[in-house]
């Protein structure tokens, strides 16, 4: 815990040492009473259920002399960088550089994308990573559709996984069909759930949207852990069967695909598989979203991102645009929950917690929200990152939980870039609509 | 109509804690226009402030318990209190004046911060104390044995709540700070026009907040005897659940959602299923913001082009 109140600078930043000092201290202060009980005290239950404490005094004097360095650190870099306003003059010649970058930066990424497996071949490990890398691509555009076109915060996009993971584990561990008929189903169930949730929250507008999805998504979790006969409770599925290349096992018998192709048989084609497949239902989810960013329900979704009053003004049918949102969003999560089941080969209820739907959405954000180059990047980022503190493993959430503060402190619109409406009019507003919400338009 | 009786009771317990916990996300909801998501964790921080600091009076020798209950009162409140300060500082008030999405966003990593910095600090496991009081008064004793149980620890937690409601009504109705809040409420501009000064109020509320949720902390920590580090999770959907139920920016609202939500956890925990008690809960918040968006007590909200 290092984050240190940005706050106290506006005011010293002209004054001099002793200011600086003095605020340094006040923050140390603090720490020293947050931290005094919390971290100095520790408390553990015996084996016969007595209580018992011990002392990290150490401990709280290391975080306390952290945030004085850290609160001095922080406001020398404030007064040395100057006011915010100075960073955001970019020279000209950066701009359009960076522009050029932008344009090839996608074409360049898809084609290493692709090539992944060719050069990765013999460490399993990248491999597993790109997989996992992919899977919340797809998920974070999949939430993009219902948080960053059409503009509806939702906290329980995890449901729609959980949705599709389960239809695809119970119907082939039941019915033993096929991925290639469950995957379809698993998508049209949860776009079904999806439509289902769309139904009663159509009234309702930011947070209380949030808090709704939110008990929609914990609703279901629930659900799941108690239904023991239907989904096996908190014990989960296991034994789901792996995905076949279109009705050619992917295994060592003599009618897999290793036989077939006259080739030595070696677990990787399977991991090599998955992975073409989830690059392949990735950039479906892109080029479906794109396409229909282009159609007038696309159009309509970004308006009602922009704003809701001025759609049903304009005879924009509120009710179907949101369904339909939720809807499509809802299909591609059911989609990716089916290829999590296949994957895994084992599903329980802890892979679909609250966090997940955090991570994700925290995914959409930090890629700026409709931006689908964004999104992928923010997904690398995010799991790459979480994969570096993998080792720290209790230490990993907090840092999770800090870095989302601090981004959206330092760039709420997002880290990568925030994307504008498709159609807009070119001239400009003269009046901006937050003014016009005070009353001045 | 016994077990009723005894289910009312208990009911009535829980709803209590839950209202003080509504309070703060009320309060903030109805000043800063926000969901404060970590208000939950504000909770938990206050019941574990609470165990530590019993379990070191307790190690001094001290035996008085009213004295030390008094004592892990009053520091549980200061300390969570300035939690609630240091969180709006660091993570809400940057945001102020952000796109709507920011403070909701921030507010939930501000939850993983708190969760997870109490898990890394006191550890993972469920941190069991000795029942603190005891006793209690029979009130009916039925034919077939059936014993209606009044304990003490239950009217310690409904006349604290009724304390607390008294001193804060009371704060808000009739004092400067409480003037100051409510003008915020209506117009933040305005009021900063006339004088007052909005951070700093807008600071008290949260410091308000954070004080109640600290009581009902230790509230739980005494009735259940426990406390874990995600504890704060659910029991802040179900005070939010609360606060809409009763009429977002409501302060009565909120005590009463609360109340309500109390009874209809325990009645559907002893009538139908203990499993499915959490999801009633939620259940209900759907229901009541699909057919009653305004609550019980709260006002329409205008929309506004």
């Amino acid at each position: 815990m290092t984050v240190i109140s940005p706050e106290t600078a506006s005011a010293s930043r002209t004054a001099g040492i002793p200011a600086l000092l003095k605020t340094a201290f006040v923050n140390a202060l603090i720490a020293l009473v947050l931290f005094s009980l919390m971290v100095g005290i520790r408390t553990e239950a015996g084996s016969d259920g007595q209580l018992t404490y011990w002392t990290r005094f150490g401990d709280v004097a290391a975080l306390v002399a952290a945030v004085f360095g850290g609160s001095i650190v922080i406001e020398l870099l404030r007064q040395w960088i100057g006011s915010s306003g100075a960073e955001k003059l970019i020279p000209p010649a950066v701009q359009s550089s960076m522009s050029l970058v932008g344009r090839y930066l996608a074409p360049a990424l898809l084609i290493f994308t692709v090539l992944v497996p060719v050069i990765f071949y013999q460490q399993r490990y990248i491999l597993d990573l790109a997989i996992l890398v992919l899977t919340y691509v797809m998920l974070g555009w999949g939430l993009n559709v219902v948080v960053g076109l059409a503009g509806l915060l939702d906290l329980g996009y995890v449901a729609f996984y959980a949705v599709g993971a389960y239809s695809y584990a119970l119907l082939a561990t039941n019915f033993g069909w096929s991925f290639w008929v469950c995957l379809p189903l698993a998508g049209i169930l949860a776009a079904f759930w999806g439509v289902l949730l769309g139904f009663p929250v159509l009234r309702l507008r930011g947070d209380y949207l949030a808090i709704v999805t939110l008990a929609f998504g914990e609703i279901i979790r629930l659900v799941i852990i108690n239904w023991q006969e239907l989904t096996g409770g908190p014990n989960g599925v296991s034994g789901i069967p792996r995905p076949s290349f279109f009705g050619i096992p992917l295994d060592n018998s003599d009618n897999g695909l290793a036989a077939w192709l006259h080739i030595e048989y070696s677990t990787t084609h399977r991991i090599v598989f998955l992975f073409y497949l989830i690059l392949a239902l990735a950039l479906l989810t892109n080029w479906v979203t794109i396409r229909l960013r282009r159609l007038p329900i696309g159009r309509a979704w970004e308006a009602l991102r922009e704003d809701e009053v001025a759609c049903r003004a304009l005879g924009i049918n509120t009710t179907t645009t949101k369904l339909t949102a939720f809807a499509t969003g809802a299909m591609f999560g059911g989609f990716a929950g089916a290829f999590f089941a296949t994957r895994q080969g084992f599903i329980s209820p802890e892979s679909f917690t609250f966090q997940e739907s955090a991570l994700v959405l925290a995914i959409v954000v930090l890629g700026g929200m409709g931006s689908q180059l964004g999104v992928a990047l923010a997904a690398l980022a995010m799991i790459g990152g979480f994969e570096l503190f993998r080792s720290l493993e209790t230490y990993r959430m907090l840092v999770f939980g800090i870095a989302m503060v601090l981004i959206m402190i330092w760039r709420p619109r997002g880290l990568i870039g925030h994307r504008a409406p498709t159609v807009y009019l070119t001239k400009a507003q003269a009046i901006s609509s937050d003014l016009v919400k005070e009353g001045h338009g | 109509m016994d077990y009723f009786a005894q289910q009312l009771i208990n009911g009535l317990v829980l709803g209590s804690i839950y209202g003080l916990i509504a309070i703060g996300y009320t309060m903030v909801y109805g000043i800063v226009g926000m969901i404060n998501f970590a208000h939950g964790d504000v909770f938990m921080i206050g019941g574990f402030i609470a165990l530590i600091t019993f379990l070191l009076l307790i190690s001094t020798g001290l035996t008085a318990i009213p004295v030390i209950l008094l004592i892990v009162l009053l520091v549980s409140m200061a300390i969570t209190a300035l939690y609630g300060w240091t969180i709006e500082r660091i993570a809400y008030r940057p945001l102020r004046h952000s796109f709507r999405l920011a403070p909701m966003l921030s507010a939930i990593g501000m939850s993983f911060v708190l969760t997870n910095y109490s898990q890394v600090a006191q550890g993972a496991r469920v941190k069991p104390i000795p029942p603190v009081i005891t006793g209690g008064y029979t009130l009916h004793e039925s034919a077939n044995g059936f014993v209606i149980q009044l304990s003490n620890i239950q009217i310690i937690v409904v006349i604290t709540t009724i304390v607390l409601l008294a001193i804060f009504t009371w704060l808000v109705s009739r004092t400067r700070l409480g003037r100051d809040m409510r003008a915020c409420e209506q117009d933040q501009t305005m009021a900063a026009l006339l004088g007052v000064d909005v951070d700093r109020t807008i600071s008290m509320t949260f410091v308000i907040g954070a004080a109640l949720a600290a009581v009902a902390g230790l509230m739980y920590l005494l009735y259940y005897g426990l406390v874990d580090f995600f504890m704060g999770f659910v029991a802040g959907i179900k005070a939010f659940t609360a606060a809409v139920l009763g009429g977002i920016g409501s302060l009565p609202g909120a005590m009463l959602g609360g109340l309500a939500i109390g009874l209809i956890e325990t009645f559907w925990s002893a009538y139908f299923s203990v499993e499915y008690k959490d999801v009633a809960a939620f259940s209900i918040l759907i229901v009541v913001l699909i057919f009653m968006p305004t609550g019980l007590l709260g006002r329409p909200e205008v929309e506004k082009v």
